[in-house]
């Protein structure tokens, strides 16, 4: 479904359709998530993928044309490079770790660690929590200056053309 | 056989990631390059997430009853990344807005072409 939704995506030239298929795309990625456990990031990505974004693209829409151009020519050359691009990528994956393998590195370097003496630790049982909010502040922290960043540079550019305005009229 | 059943989860991921690359290289518009990168995007939260799984645990909320739990580190950048992801994403929408007042128009096509006449 998530791949149909995605070359429909693809095809389709009326903006509208593509950032609604935009968004039920979202939330088939968050029942995916859903399903390998990872509730918290469902969760945000329902919210933020398919909430905040696509409120973000409609009224980015609204202030621009919502009907893109007929392309000039056959996209070859990019189709191409993709497509050499994924078959470089499905060789370079042959060499990672089976799906749900305990003994993949991933599983036996830092995680046991929060796993066994988080909770005790920090007095969360969600890890996922305890990571962000106290292990890891920081980084939290950091995301948090990006944010930020992000809103100003939205208000300095969006701004600027409310005044060229007012000196039009 | 084993080779694809095991490496199905990969093979979505690079799909998904392949079709996200094409759209921002193929498209010239520009509202539909930011929604093929936030389709790349999601297809690097895949890549994070599908490792972090267990066949037979669950979400790593510890309870007592449960031994076996999913890897909550993953989970951990990645809700980092669908912040940073939809600043970015926000940021690049405003300046497609912002080049739509300057040329009137979000075709790359065009734009160049304007660029080239004056």
């Amino acid at each position: 479904m998530m791949v149909v939704a995605v070359v429909a995506l693809a095809r389709s030239r009326n903006l509208f359709a593509v950032v609604v298929l935009a968004g039920a795309y979202s939330f088939l990625m968050a029942t995916v998530l859903v399903a390998l456990d990872a509730v918290d990031v469902a969760m945000t990505e329902a919210a933020v993928g398919a909430g905040i974004s696509t409120v973000l693209f409609l009224g980015a829409l609204y202030l621009c044309r919502s009907e893109e151009a007929k392309p000039a020519h056959r996209p070859l050359i990019p189709f191409a490079l993709a497509v050499s691009t994924g078959a470089l990528l499905v060789y370079g994956s042959l060499g990672l770790p089976d799906f749900s393998d305990p003994q993949a590195p991933i599983h036996t370097h830092v995680a046991p660690r929060y796993l066994n003496d988080g909770p005790q630790e920090t007095g969360v049982p969600n890890v996922v929590t305890a990571v962000l909010a106290s292990y890891r502040g920081f980084d939290t922290f950091g995301e948090t200056t990006v944010v930020f960043t992000a809103g100003v540079g939205v208000i300095v550019l969006l701004r600027r053309r409310r005044k060229d305005k007012n000196k039009e009229s | 056989m084993s080779a694809l059943a095991s490496h199905f989860s990969y093979a979505v991921t690079i799909f998904l990631l392949v079709a996200g690359l094409f759209i921002i290289i193929a498209r010239g518009n520009l509202i539909k390059k930011m929604v093929g990168l936030s389709i790349f995007q999601t297809s690097v939260f895949l890549l994070y997430i599908v490792p972090g799984k267990l066949v037979g645990g669950t979400a790593p909320i510890v309870a007592p009853g449960f031994q076996v739990y999913s890897n909550p580190l993953p989970h951990v950048l990645i809700l980092t990344a669908i912040v940073v992801g939809v600043a970015t994403l926000a940021l690049g929408l405003a300046l497609a807005v912002r080049v739509h007042e300057a040329y009137g128009t979000i075709e790359e096509d065009e734009i160049l072409e304007r660029d080239a006449a004056s």
